[in-house]
């Protein structure tokens, strides 16, 4: 369920555009910053206050990848592996995660610490290689820097 | 040169310290004209847009319609999606207010009432100092209702994206802020006629939008003075891969490729050989190493060396670079991103993943090279979006300027009889 104040922020967005349908990315983002993902209730809720379809609600979330349909582990780490990146060493960067996290590419720990997932370029390019916690960019990665960053984590 | 798109000024991203180097002049500048005053102004310099396409920016706002009888909108794209590229994200970090002020005089050109800044889900950081500097202007009466005492009113609202590169496409960027699906529409209906919820709508990438306050406060004159006069203007240059000094380079147009990279990034680590360059993002077509000499970053040198200045995001490979697992890893990028509305794209870009994917672990046959040129040139120019081409271009490029490295990877013929049979 939405908190009221985030469906006061919510209704606070509606002035910005002449649809209502034009917030559910902005809706879809306060509700996941909310719940960590987005339920079929959340969306359900989204559909009912934004007066759309459900199946609209459904359909915008499946299609962008930063919309989590399912909880990630309280450290979501996310690797970019594309070119810029490949080419200072991101393969080696990818290898150390899952060889101290236990967790492959796509997966979350079984304690449900750590998801760690592999993305696409993050414009990023020229302080390759790096990985990304949340809304903050950790780069120029060595795998000793990871290892530091990994150990400020509880 | 000077820089100007990205100076070194302390703290130019607070509104105090973009004002006493003159900020919002050129606002005031453009308020004293006629809007079409300013638009041919824009026209004149020659401003190409910043985004991949090189299209005139000042002719793009000619465009749209003179009359009011509908909501006029300008977005400005900072998805920033495309792989080697991390240009405007500076624009957003060090000179956000030059951002706010190009789009303010580029709304007031055009009559918008609205404006945009679509940035890419995963800049959360940069979306917030990018609204705190919208705040600021709004509260010093440069956002809002008559504006700096003019007739013009526009607002300027951040929309966050939410991971999805074809968002970076005009049409797409605009279903997007409609709150659909980031799928392309099918042009014509261009953007200017019927945009976003129908209405007249320009789509200007930020790097565009920033280089609009230099230009209207030091004439089209002088820009067109900066770099080479067919495409002139500062360029932010993003150089990453094999490089000592990977980073994003202010510099004019039509600087050699070979001085960007030894000479504002530092050359190639260990004084390796270049074996390739993609010069503009990930899209663009490949370049040999050694077919660099006297191709410069500028839209004429680039279309003339066979390629294009793309986003201007240089991605250097030294002469141990595995080029086919650099392809393999394009294609993985442009079929993950294919929105899956056309047929060529969605398939073809999966068999292409698939064909490269046989390359790396030397399965591939040897007509299977050919077969990657079939599948690529029939994507290119059969969808709805540039996101097709984008796809097609690295793999016809880098089979035809590295054949060589792919004939390597196949399947060797067991004995010479076997090479007669598949010859």
């Amino acid at each position: 369920m939405l908190t009221k104040e985030n469906i006061a922020k919510i209704d606070a967005l509606r002035g910005r555009y002449p649809t209502s349908k034009a917030l559910v990315l902005p809706a879809l983002w306060i509700a996941q910053h909310q719940e960590g993902y987005i339920s079929e209730e959340m969306m359900k809720e989204i559909a009912q206050v934004l007066d759309v379809p459900f199946g609209h609600v459904l359909g915008v979330v499946t299609f962008y990848t930063m919309f989590h349909t399912k909880p990630t582990g309280r450290h979501h780490i996310e690797v970019c592996t594309n070119v810029s990146c490949m080419l200072r060493g991101s393969e080696r960067i990818v290898e150390h995660l899952e060889k101290r996290l236990g967790v492959s590419l796509g997966a979350t720990s079984g304690d449900g610490k750590w998801t760690l997932s592999e993305v696409e370029c993050m414009g990023s390019c020229g302080t390759a290689p790096m990985v990304a916690l949340g809304e903050e960019y950790h780069e120029n990665l060595t795998v000793e820097k990871v290892d530091r960053i990994l150990e400020g984590l509880k | 040169m000077e820089k100007l798109i990205l100076p070194d000024i302390k703290n130019l991203h607070t509104i105090g310290v973009y004002e006493s180097h003159g900020g919002y002049a050129a606002l005031k500048k453009a308020l004293a004209m006629k809007p079409e005053e300013v638009t041919d102004i824009v026209k004149k310099s020659n401003l190409r847009g910043r985004g991949g396409a090189c299209f005139p920016t000042g002719l793009k706002w000619t465009f749209m319609p003179k009359t009011a009888d509908k909501p006029k909108y300008l977005c400005v794209n900072g998805d920033e999606s495309e792989p080697g590229t991390f240009k405007d994200r500076q624009i957003f970090e060090f000179n956000p207010h030059l951002l706010i002020e190009g789009t303010l005089i580029a709304s007031y050109a055009m009559g918008v009432t609205t404006a945009y800044i679509y940035i890419r889900g995963e800049y959360g950081k940069w979306i917030h100092m990018l609204e705190k500097a919208i705040a600021d202007a709004a509260s010093h009466g440069y956002i809002g209702q008559n504006i700096l005492g003019s007739s013009f009113s526009t607002q300027i609202y951040v929309h966050k994206g939410a991971g999805a590169y074809i968002c970076g496409e005009e049409s797409s960027l605009m279903n997007s802020i409609e709150g659909e699906r980031g799928y392309p529409r099918v042009k014509p209906p261009f953007p200017a006629q019927n945009g976003l919820w129908g209405n007249p709508t320009t789509v200007n990438n930020v790097e565009t939008i920033a280089n609009v306050p230099l230009i209207i406060d030091k004439g089209w004159e002088w820009y067109t003075k900066i770099g080479k006069p067919t495409h002139p203007g500062p360029i932010l240059v993003g150089v990453s891969g094999h490089v000592n000094k990977p980073g994003v380079y202010e510099m004019p147009t039509g600087v050699p490729l070979l001085e960007i990279i030894n000479s504002y990034a530092g050359g190639v680590p260990g004084g390796k050989r270049i074996k390739a360059v993609i010069p503009g993002g990930s899209s663009t077509p490949v370049l040999r190493g050694d077919e660099l000499e006297g191709v410069s970053m500028d839209a004429d040198s680039l279309k003339a060396a066979g390629s294009a200045v793309g986003t201007a995001g240089l991605m250097v490979m030294d002469e141990d670079t595995d080029l086919i697992a650099v392809l393999a890893r394009i294609t993985k990028f442009y079929h993950h991103e294919s929105c899956g509305q056309c047929t060529p794209c969605r398939e073809g870009t999966g068999w292409l993943h698939k064909l490269l994917n046989k390359f790396v672990a030397g399965t591939a046959a040897v007509h299977e090279i050919d077969l990657l040129l079939e599948v690529a040139t029939n994507i290119e120019g059969n969808t709805v979006c540039a996101l097709g081409d984008a796809a097609a271009w690295p793999v016809q490029s880098m089979v035809r300027r590295f054949r060589e490295e792919f004939e390597r990877r196949v399947v060797q013929p067991a004995s010479a009889e076997r090479t007669e049979a598949v010859a």
